[in-house]
């Protein structure tokens, strides 16, 4: 169905190919998955399929790709529209129209095709995807979840055969995930559709990937699964487990893995008990929480505390309030009740320099800190803000994440090393509690673990850690403690263990093998060699 | 009255409120010119103000001076006027939908229609990211003033604004937007040729309308001959693309009724002008007089409130979707000016 043939790709203003000889062929109906650490080429590979590369980056082609047998050379990405739907990882910045109906009708107007074939497909469509009762909702006004569903029943509505998915559920909470996944699954199953999807959860989609595309060090390489996992550079925690213990052949799925734990567990005493200081002076204090925005209650009478040395995980889906909470506990956010004390003092009352002494920070996007031209520029205006001496954000930026070359523009470094230098500038000011929202979105399995070591870092040296986050695996590697959301209320908290093994949806894999009180393979690891 | 009755509550329906502010403003400002700048003609004083006259370089304008009932009804008649024609503008745009106005183009302009439709959308982003990135400058602790600061925010917007429609166009380019059509080069010739005459026929024609001396043979003949060949050149140029419509606006009966309504109110009211032109231009000096014919024209306005569907709202309505909204557009502007005026 879809051919590469020794497809080279190099950008321009670089010497380095972003891609080298790529030689694979995506036979009909398969699902295959792309893995590959950000930027490893994943998203060039897939947009070479209808040719949004080079039509939209620029850059030089050698080789050809084939879809259904006609190249892709010569053709242009409206050409492919009714053969290639491609869905991107930001739905919201992908809509044409403003209404969910025409939002999906739009392709089909654009195909030329009659309005009563439109009126039906709309319809199958809509009942395909279980977003019926949205038909007239504003797309504005919908969940991440469902937006994303509405962005690929608006490229299904053209009948293609093959479909390209970028990430598409980057910015999604767990469950909203899990929706959009499952859908893609039944169309595989139902339509015989060809799907080529890159996805960093691999943890949903391994289980039904028919093989495994591995992108690194600008090649790629395919085969089935299970293979292709026993040395690609990234990996779900069940992999990870598999390949630890030396399974043969490596377990894709928690039920695979949990029908073998039974030669395992004699092999492991009981979960090793995590460092636990009973907890120490509280340095954030936070009682009675409200943010109201009009009608809407986005916070409820939120009361929380942070000890020096603790991290505190806010999670919840998407839209439950934490981003508001963050927000008010730091001082710059709304708040309309309740106080907030940072070792005793109020940030909401300070000015802007002293709030950010108290709570640093990093926001959902971080790169709206940034507005200089280089590393090294940013670096010197964080320490003249805060004036603390010359180099202290070099120096933090450094312990962060090394060798970050100072003449780089920060819009071109990578989105791990732009977070470490975002966070090195709110570091600058040596707040007492930092918070971090969202921060592993867009990050792969190693910039997340190098994420994870600074936030625990962090910890150690006395500070009190806030982080927002979606991430199951990495909320069970950092944090000591964990708050649940919804609706603006907590609805659980407490001990991270206890917590995340509560909750179906919110437990990381380990614990759904291994039972409570497992978070991480790092675990089983200690356990193992001890 | 047709706007209160049939008002979604889409954001575009809510500034109605604002131009019946301006239209008030307008009336306040016309009296209050009158009465500074004077005029002092009519009889009936009201108020007598000392004038105070202006220096030799504003001859011919006295400030203040006799107030007079005459010259204040006139003021007052003619800031109605000016208000009846912003309320009419405001009480279009409150009813129609602008990107369903926009669905209505001729294909030809479809390229143009959807460059404004994205524009229309590209606006409340950029204010939500403005919102957010000085909420993130607060973060910096950076109480920066002046052009640096305003650089500080400018520069994260245009990139995100960018970004944004790099997004969309790839989006709609993999959507197949611009799909080109299979027509030959003599027909976009034909269509060139079509179009460049209708445009020097209404350039001429339209000159010779306005300016009299010019021979009455250019005039109407070059006018129509003009609109022919452009309405020739946007067919043939909207043959080339190839796309249809998903839910095309049909006209109903509740929609024929408004528009012949609007037709048959402007009509009735040119006539009324041309026959009593006392009714619709009063002397100020007496009371305005009022016509059985006028009065029946302004109650036939009212009809479309009652005539029509309401239109579905958006916190209530299931199913079917803008497409229901009465589109009183510019023909109920006819309806709404005889009616205030």
């Amino acid at each position: 169905m879809i051919e590469w043939r020794d497809l080279s790709v190099t950008y321009d203003g670089s010497d380095e190919p972003a891609l080298r000889d790529v030689r694979l062929c995506v036979e009909e109906s398969e699902l295959v998955l792309v893995a590959g650490a950000t930027g490893s080429g994943k998203s060039t590979l897939l947009r070479t399929v209808n040719g949004l590369v080079p039509q939209f980056t620029g850059g030089r082609v050698l080789g050809d790709v084939l879809v259904d047998g006609t190249p892709v050379r010569g053709t242009t990405p409206r050409d492919l529209a009714d053969v290639v739907g491609f869905v991107g990882q930001d739905p919201l910045s992908t809509f044409v129209a403003d209404v969910v109906e025409e939002e999906l009708a739009y392709g089909m107007e654009q195909l030329g095709l009659a309005p009563q074939t439109m009126r039906r497909r709309v319809e199958e469509t809509l009942d395909l995807l279980g977003i019926a009762d949205l038909r007239s909702r504003a797309l504005r006004t919908l969940s991440g979840g469902q937006q994303q569903r509405v962005a690929i029943g608006a490229v299904l509505t053209m009948h293609p055969r093959v479909l390209v998915l970028d990430e598409p559920t980057s910015a999604l909470d767990p469950t909203a995930a899990e929706d959009v996944l499952s859908t893609l699954a039944r169309l595989v199953e139902d339509l015989g559709l060809t799907v080529l999807l890159a996805e960093h959860r691999m943890e949903r989609v391994v289980p039904f990937a028919d093989r495994l595309v591995v992108v690194e060090g600008r090649e790629v390489r395919a085969g089935p699964t299970a293979q292709m996992l026993k040395s690609s550079p990234v990996a779900p925690p069940v992999v990870e487990l598999g390949r630890l213990v030396g399974w043969q052949p490596l377990p894709l799925s928690v039920r695979e893995a949990r029908r073998r734990t039974a030669e395992l567990v004699p092999a492991l005493a009981a979960p090793p008990a995590r460092p636990y200081q009973p907890p120490g002076e509280a340095v954030l204090q936070a009682r009675g929480l409200v943010v109201r925005y009009g009608a809407n209650v986005a916070v409820r009478d939120v009361t929380l505390s942070v000890a020096r040395g603790e991290v505190l995980a806010l999670m919840g889906r998407n839209g439950s309030g934490k981003s508001s909470l963050l927000w008010a506990l730091q001082g710059s956010g709304r708040r309309d009740a309740g106080d907030v004390a940072v070792d005793g003092v109020d940030p909401a009352t300070e000015p802007p320099d002293r709030a950010r002494a108290l709570v640093g920070l990093v926001p959902q996007t971080a790169g709206d800190l940034l507005y200089l031209e280089t590393v090294r520029d940013e670096c010197a205006a964080a320490d003249d803000q805060t004036s603390a001496p010359a180099g202290t954000c070099r120096d933090l930026l450094d312990r962060l994440a090394a060798g970050v070359d100072d003449d780089r523009h920060p819009r071109d470094l990578s989105e791990g090393q732009r977070l470490a230098l975002v966070l090195a500038i709110v570091l600058t000011a040596r707040p007492t509690v930092v918070a971090l929202d969202e921060p592993t979105r867009g990050l792969d399995y190693a910039a997340k673990a190098a994420l994870a070591h600074a936030v625990t870092e962090l910890a150690q040296e006395g500070h009190g850690v806030v982080v927002a986050s979606h991430d199951v695996e990495f909320v069970a590697q950092v944090a000591d403690q964990v708050v649940v959301m919804a609706g603006g209320e907590i609805v659980s908290a407490g001990r991270t263990e206890h917590v995340l093994a509560e909750s179906p949806a919110f437990a990381p894999q380990m614990s759904k093998i291994l039972g409570e009180g497992w978070l991480t393979v790092a675990q089983v690891r200690e356990a193992m060699a001890s | 009255m047709t706007v209160l009755a049939r008002r979604t509550d889409a954001p575009w329906a809510l500034s109605f409120r604002l131009y019946l502010w301006l239209g008030l403003i307008v009336i306040v400002l016309r009296v209050a010119f009158r009465i500074i700048f004077g005029g002092g003609y009519g009889a009936t004083v009201l108020l007598d103000l000392p004038s105070i006259p202006l220096p030799d370089w504003a001859a011919g304008i006295t400030l203040f001076g006799p107030v007079t009932a005459e010259a204040l009804l006139a003021g007052l008649y003619d800031g109605m006027r000016l208000a009846a024609i912003l309320i009419c503008v405001g009480a279009a745009n409150t009813l129609a939908n602008p990107r369903k106005l926009l669905a209505s183009l001729p294909p030809a302009l479809y390229e143009v229609g959807t460059a404004v439709v994205i524009a229309l959308s590209l606006f409340p982003q950029l204010a939500e990211s403005v919102q957010r990135v000085r909420r993130a400058r607060r973060l910096r602790g950076d109480p920066g003033k002046g052009v640096r600061a305003l650089r500080r925010v400018v520069i994260p917007v245009l990139e995100d604004a960018l970004d944004r429609s790099l997004d969309l166009a790839s989006s709609m380019d993999a959507r197949g937007y611009g799909r080109a059509g299979s027509l030959g080069s003599r027909a976009r010739r034909t269509t060139g040729v079509l179009l460049v005459v209708g445009l020097l026929g209404l350039t001429v024609g339209s000159y010779a309308f306005l300016d009299a001396t010019a021979p009455r043979v250019l005039a109407w003949p070059m006018l129509a001959l003009g609109l022919a060949a452009a309405v020739a050149g946007f067919v043939s140029a909207g043959r080339r693309v190839r796309r249809t419509r998903y839910r095309p606006a049909r006209w109903h009966a509740a929609d024929v009724l408004t528009a012949a309504v609007g037709v048959v109110v402007a009509a009735g009211m040119t006539w009324v002008a041309a026959s009593r032109p006392d009714v619709t231009l009063p002397d100020p000096a007496s009371l305005p007089p009022l016509s059985a014919g006028a009065l029946l024209l302004v109650l036939l306005a009212v009809v479309p409130a009652f005539a029509t569907p309401p239109p579905p709202l958006l916190s209530t309505r299931r199913g079917r979707s803008v497409a229901e909204a009465p589109p009183a557009s510019p023909l109920s502007e006819g309806s709404a000016r005889d009616r205030v005026a």
